[in-house]
């Protein structure tokens, strides 16, 4: 249903009209249960009022620097006080934001033609220095940024006018506007080191900042945005216990809280104040079969663990019905580029118990190592465990802390469990994690035939076409690649029913992060 | 007298600089580093080793050691790893709020559990003695978790009568005050108020069984003469050394109330130092801790030398 509203690819995306039409349609991928998005969007915005939001983590690390922006909590932080070129509407679609118009030639050379009369908190205009240094300083090892491997994609950035910015890509890349919608990619002033403090474009000034306990936005008079924002104060802190954060939403000391554990659920909706709001998103918990190790890179071995994952049971038990069902492939149903037609892989122990014989691994033992770090993935793990002990495969589950999972056990073992987060691109999904040579190639999968798809679709001018790539790319990873992913999972906020214009972008809970950009509060 | 005390004070200087040893090379072998920490997810190998040259992470250790102590010494504890701030700025942010939180739960649970300790000690195997003793001992029993979580379940979630976030009040007063810190000092308080009580009981009964209290008796005092005026004085030097001992608890343990009041105060802040493998951070925290620690220990051995007759007449 998505693809139908795409906007045609076009050679210009322009206006703010487009996004508003899109804003309008888009929430068919928002369920609000109980009261929702629909009905929200409906009301006239009130001026005034403060909020207080609370988000999953909170340290000393939090910063004010998009490059290293690690979190959740980060990235709506970034949000409130920076503004980007584009941003991501309820379709993951890019829509001009501080860029009033993007042009390209051959989708290598990219002219940006930047909003008039934007102005900094400090008062500054924007100009194309800042939008050159924003970009630039991912490139250079010292900013220690997330996105430089995206980045070095930048061969040259460069003012061509007062008002304009050129990028010149290394190679052609159709992404080039939700690559920037990134959070990472927000605009930063010109020469900016010092991130004690924040000075952006954005929605709210940053009043106050203290890592590890909160940030204060007060209202930007000055926004870009005619009559946004809405409220005149916001604070964002981190509650990094699950029930505490529940608790602080229901007695009322915050109105917005994200990732809410599905068994929490209950305790919500039975307050009549209050309302969950769930995103169907990306997010996956995926399993890790490397195909540099053995036995776990044995092809059979590789189908017969995807015919014993029973995604249903995992969607409804272990998620309670907010998941979606999904294919060993990681692309969501949502994205336009998803390949509906492909048969799904259905939970078949016998299959299984077959194709491990026929591998000659039925005796074999295995060890499959699980996390808190990577969400729900004990669990998943038990499950596993307990349909392989019915086909007589003996294997136990190695629950590890999630401290330090990321960097001394995931991707390092034949058998374990990753999590990758919703990506706004196909692109960038499978660059960063499923490219022979990609940094996260989670399970060691090296095809040549992928790679080169991947490469031709990037520049792709045909729309069907780069359709048809994608589809047979997905079909390369649900049949070959070592990982399987039984399930999509959905992001679930809670939010005070006083909160108004709360809705889905599914790039990320909190509104894919830009709850600031869009909310009110009733009076 | 004094020199005494005088002795007690270098010795605790000597242990802390044995300390900052000892934490320094303990922080040395925490497995990863800030640069891995830092990236995280992301880290590819070529990043850390950029990140980490630039973090001073590859000199040798013991000129890191004797760079970081000269730092504590001139009241730099160095930079923090995790987000280039000073460490003294983010302590100075944090520090001053466990101080007042700790100091609210220590100025509730002192009186409390002196009173309690005394009133049991003066009827030993009485009913109401008894009765505080099972008190105190279901105190002790109850995790501080179940009782803020219970707490808060019942005082903010269902009533509304409190905050389930204890962030220190934006407005000043008596009223919003109440509401933020009731129950984290209840919660803190809990575990302590029997702790000491307990303790206090059992050393002035100790002093109870002693001959000269039995002269006092003899003699025709009062009950409450012979505690407050003769048992009580000697009782004092392991009263106190209990009370240093539950008190210090009351920084560095308060993780799990500020965890569920998601109050920031040193204890989280050095929780965050370990996860972020933020070293400088972390080594500071721990100083503070025990300095804080070696500060009520020594505060109460020299009060227990003032107030036992026997010592200050040496």
């Amino acid at each position: 249903m998505t693809e139908e509203k795409t906007l045609p690819r076009r050679e210009v995306l322009r206006g703010l009209s487009a996004a508003g039409v899109l804003a309008a349609l888009g929430g068919s991928l928002a369920t609000g249960i109980g009261y929702g998005a629909v009905d929200s969007a409906r009301a006239i915005p009130r001026r005034g009022g403060r909020i207080r939001v609370a988000s999953v983590s909170s340290s000393t690390a939090d910063t004010l620097d998009p490059a290293k922006g690690a979190l959740s909590t980060d990235y709506a932080r970034l949000n409130m006080i920076y503004s980007g070129l584009t941003q991501f509407d309820s379709n993951l679609s890019a829509q001009p934001a501080l860029a009033q118009e993007i042009q390209d030639s051959g989708r290598i050379l990219w002219t940006i033609k930047l909003r008039r009369g934007v102005q900094f908190h400090d008062g500054k205009p924007l100009t194309p220095a800042d939008v050159v240094y924003s970009l630039l300083r991912h490139k250079n090892p010292a900013t220690a940024s997330k996105m430089k491997a995206i980045a070095d994609q930048f061969q040259e950035v460069k003012a061509t006018g007062p008002n304009e910015v050129q990028i010149r890509l290394t190679g052609a890349n159709a992404d080039l506007p939700a690559i920037l919608a990134d959070a990472h990619f927000l605009i930063v002033q010109d020469g900016t080191t010092d991130f004690r403090t924040a000075v952006g474009t954005g929605p709210y000034k940053c009043k106050e900042f203290n890592p590890g306990v909160r940030t204060v936005g007060t209202r930007n008079p000055n926004y870009w945005k005619p009559g946004k924002p809405y409220l005149d104060e916001i604070e964002l802190v981190g509650i990094s216990d699950e029930s505490a954060r529940v608790n602080a939403l229901l007695s009322g000391d915050v109105q917005i809280i994200n990732a809410v554990d599905p068994r929490s659920i209950r305790r919500v909706m039975a307050s009549a104040n209050h309302a969950v709001l769930e995103t169907k998103s990306g997010l996956y918990t995926d399993l890790i079969m490397r195909q540099d190790m053995t036995p776990t890179g044995h092809p059979d071995f590789v189908l017969a663990m995807k015919y014993l994952l029973n995604r249903e049971l995992t969607r409804k038990a272990l998620f309670r019905g907010y998941a979606t069902v999904a294919n060993d492939q990681p692309i969501p149903p949502s994205n336009r580029y998803y390949l509906a037609d492909l048969p799904q892989r259905p939970y078949d122990p016998e299959r299984a118990k077959f194709l491990l014989k026929k591998a000659g691994l039925s005796g074999v033992r295995l060890v499959v190592y699980a996390s808190p770090a990577a969400e729900g993935s004990v669990d998943m793990g038990s499950l596993l465990q307990l349909s392989a002990a019915e086909i007589g495969l003996n294997m136990a589950v190695n629950r590890v802390p999630a401290d330090g999972y990321w960097s001394n056990h995931w991707m390092k073992h034949p058998l374990g469990f990753g999590n990758i987060n919703p990506r706004p691109t196909a692109d960038l999904l499978f660059s960063t994690s499923f490219k022979s040579d990609a940094p996260w190639n989670e399970s060691g999968w090296k095809n040549a035939q992928f790679d080169q798809l991947l490469l031709a679709a990037r520049g792709e001018a045909d729309e069907t076409k780069r359709k048809q790539m994608y589809g047979d790319m997905q079909v390369l990873i649900h049949e070959k690649a070592g990982l399987g992913i039984p399930v999509f999972i959905s992001l679930l906020d809670g939010y005070d029913k006083r909160v108004r214009g709360y809705s889905s972008i599914p790039i990320g809970g909190l509104m894919g992060y830009s709850f600031a950009d869009n909310v009110w509060v009733e009076a | 007298m004094a020199i005494l005390i005088v002795r007690r004070v270098g010795i605790a200087l000597l242990t802390l600089l044995l300390v900052s040893a000892v934490i320094f090379s303990i922080t040395a072998v925490l497995p990863g580093d800030a640069a891995q920490a830092a990236l995280g997810q992301s880290a590819t190998p070529e990043m850390i080793a950029a990140l980490r040259a630039q973090m001073g992470l590859d000199d040798p250790a013991y000129l890191r050691y004797l760079r970081w102590l000269g730092g504590l010494l001139t009241g730099n504890p160095g930079q923090s790893l995790a987000n280039n701030r000073p460490v003294a700025e983010l302590i100075a942010l944090r520090l001053p709020r466990s101080l007042l939180l700790a100091g609210a739960a220590a100025a509730v649970s002192v009186p409390v559990a002196l009173t309690t300790g005394i009133l049991s000690a003066m009827y030993p195997g009485s009913r109401l003695d008894r009765l505080l003793s099972t008190a105190t001992l279901a105190m002790i029993a109850v995790p501080e978790f179940l009782v803020a979580t219970v707490a808060v379940l019942i005082f903010a979630v269902k009533l509304h009568w409190l905050s389930a976030l204890s962030y220190v009040p934006d407005t000043p007063g008596i009223a919003p005050f109440l509401r933020a810190y009731t129950m984290p000092v209840m919660s803190l308080s809990f575990v302590v108020i029997a702790q000491m009580a307990r303790m206090t009981r059992a050393a002035v009964i100790e002093q109870v069984s002693q001959p000269y209290v039995e002269m006092a008796i003899l003699k025709g005092a009062r009950p409450a003469r012979i505690i407050l005026r003769h048992a009580l004085p000697n009782a004092a030097g392991p009263i106190v050394n209990a009370m240093a001992l539950s008190l210090s608890y009351l920084l560095g343990g308060a993780i799990i109330v500020e965890t569920i009041f998601n109050y920031p105060g040193i204890a989280s802040l050095m929780v965050d130092a370990v996860t972020n493998r933020d070293i400088p951070l972390l080594q500071a925290c721990a100083m503070i801790f025990c300095c804080a620690y070696l500060i009520l220990v020594l505060l109460a051995d020299v009060f227990a030398i003032v107030s036992s007759p026997k010592l200050r007449r040496r």
